[in-house]
């Protein structure tokens, strides 16, 4: 055993046991982030905090919801919203926070495609934020089923019917995931379930994991330039901190994200109080009734993009039925990101502005995502369709379009 | 200043894939329908003619009170709320309130022809009729007369609550208005009203969220706007009584607006004050890097 004398300070009693200082050295004041960044850099800090304020509201909107459908609807509408002291402030905060945390997720994703922060040894942040978006996703849709209000209910039976589309087993596994024939109440407790327990607990793993997978390759820059780090961070450490290419995560990178954090607070609180329609949508102030098919059903707007991907092929072709084209476009959409790094044929780390072919490239997948957006929402009648349709294959084609662009970029660049 | 450039290409992008799934959108699939009417032009009302509440009384406590009860003027229900369902398929309601509740011309087209005032008249078709016979029989002068004495007895203020029991619940429920004691229930039974409307006509607890208020005011003012063909009848609200009757689903549905109101600014100017101080630290730490 190790040899421990005696401690004059709480600081030294703990140093002594578990190696605070280095500890301290190795993930805050020595953990070291490039100087050339800007706000976009902050995303990540603002997604930890908006993840902590969906934990926290979803432990005081736990102590009073109720997974049954008999009493799911107004334990959340009534005794919440109404009854339990500032409940409604909770509710709100939570549901917005879901809501918001997809921009942020959205912004983050597109920030690290614009800067090629996905490459070059960091293909390991891009996949793990990947399934960290993944199973974002699948907590947002087992949580907006739990008030069990019309958008609840007739969402949950489109989404799990789409799994009936697998071959061979579609249709037992349709039954699997919902535990009824139906949509029911033994699906509403299960996605209970996933939403409060085993979705979190992954999400929590797998950011740690994403936080880990930056120490190697380190974060990018503005300028996708090299850095040598341990060169660098050696003149910080020396005082040059003017030359220095590199800041440590705290105090300095921290300063600038709370800075961005403070904006981006004002921000979604005034959603909370005054401009949560969006995230809460009215139609789901209906309760659940099975019997009445809302006029419009719709997934929230950060899933859109890739249900109209679903939609947009929307008549047979040869011999495969429309169902199966959307649902093997859909399922592209959803895998074609995760390897993106693979996709990406240019080895060299650059921000798409000094990539002429990949710029075009990514400006034309942002409008095309707007777009699927839009048209994700509408009625699928007339143009609407059609446009659908378009865009939809636009998408498809943009992706297997990438490896060729990005390989004609380093061409021209004589790489 | 690369990075203005920076959040004002994010802010656009943002906002306009807001505008296409929120304004936008919604006018697409909310078609825009018509302001309200509080006026009641279309109906063939009382015409301009001014009623005589004495004669009005007499007209009205002998052609109406069989059916009606007017507890004000000491004319009870003759039967409980079950058995005039049974009878006539929904409670007919008390006309103590009827002259506050409703607009004049309404009133008196109603007294006429209750089914085409309401707009209802697809739902009475092949035998089917509405349960209150039309007077079109009486000359419009005694007509304008029983207005007239509905008017004289209607109190001049109403409660929200008031103007909800009496304008909507002999159909709706709004159960959150009493969640433990259920006095907020429809006081037509299920069965009946399920009978008579076709289906059981929603509960109203969350239709201040649900539908919200301007939505509300031209679905109540004419049903057939929105949902044509719907069971709902137009009931005739004047404008005051609409917005008592909104105002307490408000009450019910929404009961903590004010509180959500009152608490928004002091959270926003908390962090503007984090936010400048958040910024300060950041100038100053940076400072030195540059």
């Amino acid at each position: 055993m190790a040899k421990f004398t005696k401690a004059n300070s709480v600081g030294e009693w703990l140093d002594q046991r578990l190696n605070t200082t280095t500890l301290n050295k190795v993930l805050m004041t020595e953990y070291w982030i490039p100087k050339d960044i800007n706000f976009l850099w902050a995303m990540g800090v603002l997604l930890a905090t908006t993840f902590g304020i969906l934990v926290i509201s979803g432990i005081f909107l736990m102590m009073y919801y109720k997974p049954d459908v008999n009493l799911a609807f107004d334990s959340v509408n009534y005794t919440i919203m109404q009854e339990v002291a500032y409940g409604w402030l909770f509710r709100h905060m939570h549901g917005v926070a879901a809501s918001v945390v997809f921009l942020i997720i959205y912004i983050h994703m597109l920030t690290g495609i614009y800067y090629g922060s996905y490459k070059q040894g960091r293909e390991m942040i891009w996949i793990s934020g990947m399934l960290l978006f993944v199973t974002f996703s699948a907590a947002g849709f087992s949580g907006y089923m739990l008030p069990w209000g019309q958008m609840s209910y007739w969402a949950a039976m489109v989404i799990t019917n789409l799994f009936g589309g697998v071959p061979f087993i579609g249709d037992a596994l349709v039954v699997w995931i919902r535990g009824d024939f139906n949509v029911a109440d033994a699906t509403l407790t299960r996605f209970f379930m996933l939403h409060v327990f085993l979705l979190p607990i992954v999400i929590m793993g797998i950011i740690v994991v994403h936080f880990y997978t930056l120490r190697i390759p380190h974060v990018n820059n503005q300028e996708s330039e090299d850095i040598d780090f341990d060169a660098e961070a050696e003149k910080y450490l020396s005082g040059n901190k003017k030359e220095s290419k590199v800041i440590p995560f705290w105090p300095i990178f921290i300063s600038k994200d709370l800075a961005v954090l403070g904006i981006f607070l004002i921000f979604y609180f005034y959603l909370v109080f005054f401009h949560y329609s969006f995230a809460m949508d009215p139609v789901n102030f209906d309760p659940a009734d099975n019997m009445v098919t809302p006029a419009h059903i719709y997934p929230e707007w950060y899933f859109l993009w890739s249900y109209e991907v679903l939609r947009g092929f929307f008549f047979d072709i040869g011999p495969i039925k429309a169902f199966d084209v959307g649902l093997i476009a859909f399922g592209f959409a959803n895998v074609i990101f995760f390897i993106f790094p693979f996709l990406d044929r240019d080895p060299a780390v650059l921000p798409a502005h000094k990539r002429p072919g990949f710029n075009i490239w990514f400006w034309l997948l942002m409008v095309d995502l707007i777009v699927l957006t839009v048209y994700g929402k509408l009625p699928p009648t007339g143009i609407n369709a059609w446009v659908g349709f378009v865009s939809a294959t636009i998408f498809i084609i943009l992706f297997l379009l990438l490896p060729i662009i990005t390989k004609a970029d380093a061409k021209k660049r004589g790489a | 200043m690369r990075e203005l450039k920076v959040l004002i290409v994010v802010v656009v992008f943002t906002l306009i894939t807001y505008w296409g799934v929120e304004p936008f959108a919604h006018s697409q699939m909310h078609p825009h329908v018509e302001p309200a009417d509080y006026e009641y032009k279309d109906v063939d009302g009382l015409n301009g003619l001014t009623g005589n509440a004495t004669n009005g009384a007499s007209l009205v406590q002998t052609n109406c009170t069989a059916c009606h009860s007017i507890e004000k003027e000491g004319f009870p229900p003759v039967m409980d709320d079950a058995t005039s369902a049974a009878s006539y398929g929904v409670v007919p309601p008390d006309l103590s309130t009827a002259g506050n509740l409703y607009n004049a011309d309404y009133l008196a087209a109603f007294i006429k022809n209750p089914a085409k005032a309401s707009k209802v008249e697809h739902k009475f078709k092949d035998g089917r009729i509405h349960p209150m016979p039309g007077y079109e029989w009486m000359q419009p002068q005694e007509i304008a007369d029983m207005v007239a004495y509905l008017q004289s007895i209607a109190p001049e203020e109403m409660t929200n609550k008031e103007v909800f029991t009496d304008a909507c619940q002999r159909c709706h429920g709004i159960k959150y208005g009493d969640m433990k004691g259920g006095t907020m229930s429809a006081h037509t039974p299920n069965e009946n009203i399920k009978a008579y409307m076709g289906k059981t006509p929603p509960d109203l607890s969350q239709y201040i969220r649900s539908r919200g208020e301007s939505y509300l005011h031209t679905f109540i003012n004419d049903p057939q706007k929105h949902l044509e063909g719907t069971a709902m009848p137009r009931v005739g609200l004047t404008q005051k009584a609409e917005q008592q009757a909104i105002d307490y689903m408000e009450q019910v549905g929404d009961s903590k607006k004010a509180e959500r109101e009152e608490l928004g600014p002091k959270f926003l100017i908390y962090l503007v004050i984090f936010a400048i101080f958040a910024w300060l630290w950041k100038a100053k730490l940076w400072r030195n890097l540059h």
